[in-house]
């Protein structure tokens, strides 16, 4: 089983990497399409602006091949802002673009003040506890309603409650983990989120794309 | 509930991990990946290192430290010390590094905040201020290098431009209370609180439990930090935590 991670120049590779070398689950690297073609399962990593996301991933070719290989039933997992630009779009950066569209939804600027009208901070930042919705899909095996670590000022908006596999509360209703058929996405780093995180990773790596 | 953070910080000098008492007397306190792992298996929910080295030499193995604690450990942590060029800002979150923190040379050149924060997210971009009351002026003042150096910033006014300027949090230590183990500086804590909207790390003065628990009542800070209590094992990340949730507070 190969685990074929997407290098477009916006990751957190390292961490990454190194979080696959201790569950022992075979990767490689690739900046082009090319280098990661018959992986068993691929990574989207991502730190940094949607809008430079998206045109890193243009640069290095990766939206039609993430687009086929969600199509064909490979399974992928989107990881923070890996997860937020399989979205319909983003509102960051100030202007509107265009996500890959897998999974329906927007992203959108936590507005900062509660339906109260009191403000809180963002970005919403440290361990905040999951709530489990879909408990029996196969990402979520073992995976218990504990803390994980979020990191993130912008959030995903959709109606599709369905692909709400665990959220989290954070002022609002804060996806964390979404899931439709083989494609899989977290908000949050599950390197960096401690036992629950390491056990999402396994997961995916293990349960969805062991065949 | 969003929990609050304890948050063990270790100074790093040459590879080593050191801690200075008010900034000046220092003492060998260990292996920085090892006290790193310690520190996770109590609970830690997150790691500060301070990178202290003078020399070049020094920096270059706080990157191999870097290297290490990302290997090795599945929790998030922040490294300081001597990041002065959006370059030195990449390479130590290409190495594992989840946020850096700036602090003299943010003040000196405040667009290095924007630009790390433009490239990599505000959340990835902590400044880190030190703080000394005046008594004179009846404020808190900004100190740069390491302390030694004052500015004409005062703290409330640097907190607000460096949240401006897009740092996601900000890391305050009380010079007054840093080292003396008498708990947290709750009146600047609050004066900042009240002027940002992004977290607020209160560092400088833990000595208890019970000064984790003051910091987060009395002044709803998001995550604490603390050093020599942890590294001398005068307590655990465990026994703060067991006691705040006996108390109500929200911890992992």
């Amino acid at each position: 089983m190969m685990i074929g991670v997407i290098d477009y120049g916006m990751g957190n590779l390292f961490s990454v990497s190194k979080a696959l070398e201790r569950i022992h689950v075979e990767y490689k690297l690739g900046d082009r399409p090319q280098a990661i073609e018959g992986c068993d399962g691929y990574i989207l990593p991502g730190v940094g602006a949607f809008p430079d996301a998206i045109s890193a991933l243009e640069e290095h070719d990766f939206i039609d091949f993430i687009k086929e290989k969600v199509t064909d039933g490979v399974p992928v997992y989107g990881i923070c802002l890996g997860m937020q630009l399989l979205f319909d779009s983003s509102e960051e950066g100030g202007r509107n673009t265009n996500g890959l569209g897998l999974f329906p939804g927007t992203i959108t600027r936590f507005p900062g003040i509660d339906e109260q009208g009191r403000s809180y901070k963002v970005p919403h930042m440290g361990w905040n506890e999951l709530e489990i919705h879909h408990p029996g899909k196969a990402l979520m095996t073992d995976v218990e309603e504990d803390h994980v670590y979020f990191v993130h000022s912008f959030v995903v908006k959709t109606e599709e409650s369905s692909i709400l596999y665990a959220t989290a509360d954070y002022h609002m209703e804060v996806p964390a983990i979404v899931g439709k058929g083989n494609l899989v996405a977290s908000q949050f780093h599950p390197e960096k989120s401690g036992k629950p995180g390491m056990q999402l990773l396994e997961n995916f790596c293990k349960v969805m794309c062991k065949q | 509930m969003l929990s609050k953070r304890i948050i063990p910080c270790l100074d790093v000098k040459e590879g080593r991990v050191v801690k200075g008492i008010q900034f000046v007397d220092i003492r060998d306190a260990g292996d920085p990946v090892e006290l790193a792992k310690v520190y996770d298996e109590q609970g830690a929910d997150e790691l500060v290192f301070l990178d202290i080295s003078a020399s070049h030499e020094g920096k270059k193995t706080m990157i191999d430290v870097v290297r290490s604690v990302a290997s090795e450990l599945a929790i998030p942590f922040t490294v300081g010390g001597g990041i002065r060029t959006l370059e030195d800002i990449k390479v130590t979150l290409r190495n594992g590094a989840d946020k850096v923190s700036l602090n003299s040379s943010a003040v000196n050149r405040p667009a290095l905040i924007t630009e790390g924060a433009d490239y990599f997210g505000s959340q990835c971009i902590v400044v880190a201020i030190d703080a000394k009351y005046d008594e004179a002026s009846e404020n808190w003042h900004v100190y740069t290098h390491g302390g030694r150096t004052p500015t004409d910033w005062l703290v409330t006014d640097w907190a607000k431009e460096a949240a401006q300027l897009g740092a996601g949090e900000i890391l305050l230590t009380s010079m007054n209370k840093d080292g003396e183990k008498s708990g947290f500086d709750l009146p600047l804590l609050r004066a900042v609180q009240d002027v940002v909207q992004v977290p607020v790390i209160a560092s400088g003065g833990a000595g208890s439990s019970e000064h984790f628990y003051d910091v987060f009542t009395e002044v709803d800070a998001d995550a604490a930090l603390a050093a020599s209590i942890f590294h001398y094992k005068e307590t655990s990340v465990q026994n703060v935590k067991a006691y705040l949730k006996k108390k109500g507070v929200p911890v992992r």
